[in-house]
């Protein structure tokens, strides 16, 4: 009869028996005498206990190293948040010139055909809505208690002015997907600006339930994805 | 809304701090066990939990997801920890039982949460293992330790290790042997 290797009561120890080994532990005591050797001194072995950490441990450790954490991350951020508005700024420019609302004016009169400015929405909607996305993603997942929305608060502001300039923009082109979509936006934007800087655990419970509940963060996602098409087939 | 691991280094890879933290929050423990257990320091161990999270947010960018993100973690644990005890063994600082701030095991498993067994058990346990551990070579004593106490399978411990998974398996069952020659004499006096 051929025992088993040292190799083979090892990985029967791990979970992990070869073929057969199971029965030939079975039916023999050598064999399994010296598996529960190994047995023994591997399952003491175990015992050997690390000092405990609380449950708070990985708070603290967020809390250690984030100031560390190095400062490329806003790189993209802020250059996001800095830069993205210029299209925004474009469309503000193109609205007030009355480009995109009074239709007397011909397209070869106002310099933009009806494609560029078609363009130019769609590229001032789609930046927007990603940052849309972000500020509600951020919203969604902070942890539940009293929570610090200042710099939540400030971005709401930022993008409420943009909003409703797109939302009328929309209405105005007879865009009614992208107008309600703004208009729901326009609510929760709202609602966070005008918010203390501290919230009760409470309101925010309640605001992040207002978010989830109208599949908001959903909604802008799919929607950024659809202009994002748009713009390219353009 | 919990995320899941995948969705959350997502984030943290298109700079959302948030995504970083959920992943820091979930590891942190498993990491300062295997750190604890590579190194037999706390204090070391403290760091190098510090250190490895501090690396991994640089390199968000290189994780694939083909492993995951845990196993990812693990393997930069692991380095860090080697490149620690390199070190520290090129400066001549190694010392076999007893941390460099002077507290024994004893002083340093007696927390909250330890019962008079458990402690008693445990520090006989790491006056025999602790030095027939630091006699493996790194490489076994990481694979022994990810596969004995973080049960990871061997393809996991090859690719924390970055080698062919036969390796890694040798490398298992190289550990235990030299474990069990060194224990077995030791434990039966103890016993
Ligand atoms: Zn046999």
């Amino acid at each position: 009869m051929k025992h088993l290797t040292e190799q083979d009561l090892l990985d029967t120890y791990y979970g992990e028996p070869p073929e057969a080994a199971t029965e030939h532990l079975h039916e023999c005591p050598e064999c399994r005498a010296e598996f529960a050797r190994l047995a023994e001194l591997l399952d003491e072995v175990r015992n050997l206990a690390t000092p405990p950490r609380g449950p708070g441990y990985g708070r603290e450790v967020w809390a250690r190293l984030q100031p560390h954490l190095p400062a490329e991350k806003p790189h993209w951020w802020t250059r996001r948040w800095l830069l993205a508005p210029i299209a925004v700024a474009l469309l503000a420019a193109a609205f007030l010139a009355g480009l995109l609302t009074q239709q007397k004016t011909s397209p070869t009169q106002a310099g933009l055909s009806q494609k560029d400015r078609q363009r130019i929405f769609l590229a001032a909607m789609n930046d927007h809505l990603e940052r849309s996305e972000i500020l509600l993603a951020q919203l969604v997942h902070t942890d539940s208690g009293e929570i610090d929305l200042s710099g939540e608060r400030a971005r709401a502001r930022d993008l409420l002015d943009e909003n409703r300039l797109l939302r009328e923009t929309a209405a105005r082109s007879g865009d009614q997907a992208h107008a309600a979509l703004l208009e729901d936006l326009e609510r929760v934007f709202l609602d966070l600006a005008n918010s203390p800087a501290r919230l009760s655990s409470k309101d925010a419970a309640e605001l992040r339930q207002r978010v989830e509940d109208q599949g908001l963060l959903f909604k802008v996602r799919v929607t950024t994805s659809d202009t994002r098409s748009q713009g390219k087939t353009l | 809304m919990e995320w899941t691991d995948a969705a959350a280094a997502e984030e943290a890879r298109k700079g959302n701090q948030h995504g970083f933290r959920v992943l820091v929050e979930r590891h942190s423990h498993a990491l300062f066990r295997l750190a604890y257990r590579m190194t037999g320091n706390e204090h070391d161990a403290e760091d190098l939990v510090q250190e490895t999270f501090l690396r991994a947010y640089k390199q968000i960018h290189r994780f694939d997801g083909r492993a995951g993100f845990g196993t990812w973690l693990y393997r930069i644990c692991s380095n860090c920890c080697l490149d620690l005890l390199r070190s520290k063994k090129n400066k001549g600082e190694m010392q076999p039982a007893a941390s460099e701030d002077g507290q024994s095991w004893l002083d340093r498993v007696a927390a909250p949460g330890f019962t008079p067994e458990r402690l008693a058990e445990s520090s006989q346990i790491a006056g025999i293992l602790e030095p027939a551990l630091k006699k493996l070579t790194d490489m076994e004593r990481t694979a022994f330790i990810l596969r004995h106490y973080e049960g990871c399978d061997i393809d996991q411990i090859a690719c924390i290790l970055g080698v062919h998974a036969n390796a890694a398996k040798h490398s298992v069952f190289r550990a235990v042997q030299k474990l069990r020659r060194e224990l077995q004499p030791a434990w039966g006096a103890a016993q």
